[in-house]
């Protein structure tokens, strides 16, 4: 078994990781602002915490779900070579679940729609958020699939997306737009990136005439252009929805998100 | 105990679209047996359980703490020293990035390859550090830019939509080869650890001043995070 091995090089790794961060910011706290952190051994119970959650988290992932998710994406984009466009039907389909299930997992946007969610008093839902940025990513990573597929540059599917952002910040709630910018930055961590990268790679290798280190690269790129576009489309949505309705409902998302559902 | 098996549910569900999308595809596209079930199966529940215990600490360590020092830093009242820590924060968490050391490798690789620098192992690494050194280097001024932009209330939308012409500009008199590095290098500064620290950060500076929105001012330190890289991985690519 040598698993036990494993955790704990990868313990150590994350502790590495984790250093510089805490150096700075006790540094900080003793030198420069010289007061004493407010319940001290809870906070260094968080850390360690986090620094042992974060170790099982990559571990397993390392083990169990990247290299399913590697042979599936070689296989996938495989027995469609030589093929008929069409059959690449169930490489976007692929594409677009995968997208949204590891996002759904990724803990850096879990804190984020925690925070969020609180410091919104609760107008913006946590799963309301997971699931507009989910879709976003799902949706730029199926998309950008079909576009090594069919060899288009990046730069039109990239410069158009981002017109499409700047006309929706003019409309949206200007609520949500900061926390639209964010939610593009907080999807390319640490669930995402290796498995979408896989899949980039095996379509690049597997269809003539695309290069991997040129073609390959990029659905990074999208993965964090479309959630800005879904989440403001969220707010919109949202909004338009509880203005049809009675204001003076307290549950309005939740109401709102039902009828959704209905429809 | 009734919350830990609540947050320990709440982790399996985060992870149930996963294993429902691997066996979907495994069973009616693949239809081959899945290798290693055992494995994979102790991985999940390894998976679960990190997800869990991150999350507790998130509360209980990473949240108070960014909170803290932004109302201790808004109390004490000096500009100089938020900003000094804003830097150091962004930088010190960037440069330590292992994607980060990955990419700039591979880049250091694919710019021997093309010509741009000397192709040998010597001024690779410099190159490789270099790169390092310009992407945590435009995360600090990122995070230091974005909680200057807290403090003075300025809107968000004209810096990000103002960054991201510069990067449609910069493209076009980029060399061909960084293009994909820098736009990759954008993604891959925001750590796990991070997103939570600096989300704490701004929220709890845009709550302590008077007149800000911790909705409308609190958040975007990440979004200035992952675009500033972009333009100095550029700008280096088209220096050296």
């Amino acid at each position: 078994m040598n698993w036990i091995a494993d955790f704990f090089s990868t313990l150590l790794s994350t502790i590495k990781d984790v250093l510089p961060i805490a150096v700075i910011i006790f540094g900080f706290q003793f030198l420069v602002i010289r007061r004493s952190i407010n319940n001290f051994p809870k906070v260094m119970m968080g850390f360690a915490l986090v620094i042992l959650g974060l170790s099982f988290f990559l571990l397993g992932l390392e083990k169990a779900l990247f290299p399913v998710g590697k042979l599936m994406a070689e296989q996938l984009t495989s027995i469609n070579s030589g093929s008929s466009e069409n059959s690449f039907l169930w490489v976007y389909l692929f594409a677009f679940s995968i997208g949204a299930s590891t996002t759904i997992a990724e803990p850096s946007l879990i804190a984020v729609a925690l925070k969020a969610n609180q410091v919104s008093g609760g107008t913006i839902s946590v799963w309301g958020l997971r699931i507009a940025v989910a879709i976003g990513v799902a949706m730029g990573i199926a998309l950008g699939s079909w576009r090594i597929v069919s060899g288009y540059p990046i730069h039109w599917f990239i410069i158009t997306g981002y017109m499409i952002v700047v006309v929706q910040t003019y409309f949206a709630p200007k609520l949500i737009v900061p926390l639209a910018y964010d939610s593009g930055g907080v999807t390319t961590s640490t669930v995402t990136v290796p498995l979408v990268a896989a899949l980039g790679l095996g379509l690049a290798e597997n269809i003539p005439g695309r290069s991997p280190l040129i073609d390959g690269f990029g659905l990074i790129a999208f993965a964090s252009l479309f959630p800005m576009i879904t989440v403001m489309a969220y707010a919109q949505l949202s909004q338009r929805k509880s203005k049809e309705q009675s204001p003076d409902s307290e549950n309005q998302t939740e109401s709102t998100q039902l009828k959704g559902e209905n429809s | 105990m009734k919350a830990l098996i609540k947050s320990l549910t709440g982790s399996v569900r985060d992870l149930l679209p996963i294993i429902l999308v691997i066996a979907f595809f495994q069973a009616a596209v693949l239809q081959q047996p899945l290798p290693h079930v055992l494995e994979i199966l102790l991985g999940a529940l390894m998976v679960v359980i990190g997800l869990t215990l991150f999350i507790q600490g998130l509360e209980m360590g990473l949240f108070p703490v960014g909170e803290s020092m932004a109302f201790s830093f808004a109390r004490k009242g000096s500009l100089f020293w938020l900003l000094v820590f804003s830097f150091s924060l962004g930088f010190g968490t960037t440069v330590a990035e292992p994607a980060l050391i990955a990419v700039s490798a591979e880049a250091a690789h694919v710019a021997a390859e093309g010509g741009m620098i000397e192709d040998s192992p010597v001024a690779q690494e410099n190159y490789a550090f270099g790169l390092r050194m310009t992407v945590a280097a435009s995360v600090g001024l990122a995070i230091l830019i974005g909680v200057l932009r807290i403090l003075k209330g300025w809107p968000i939308q004209y810096l990000i939509i103002g960054g991201y012409i510069a990067v449609i500009v910069i493209t076009m008199f980029a060399p061909k080869e960084i293009i994909g590095i820098a736009y990759d290098s954008g993604g891959v500064t925001t750590s796990t650890i991070t997103v939570p620290l600096v989300t704490a950060l701004g929220v709890g500076l845009a709550s302590s001043i008077k007149g800000r929105n911790p909705m409308i001012d609190g958040f975007g330190l990440i979004a200035f995070a992952s675009l500033t890289p972009m333009i100095f991985v550029m700008i280096y690519g088209i220096v050296l």
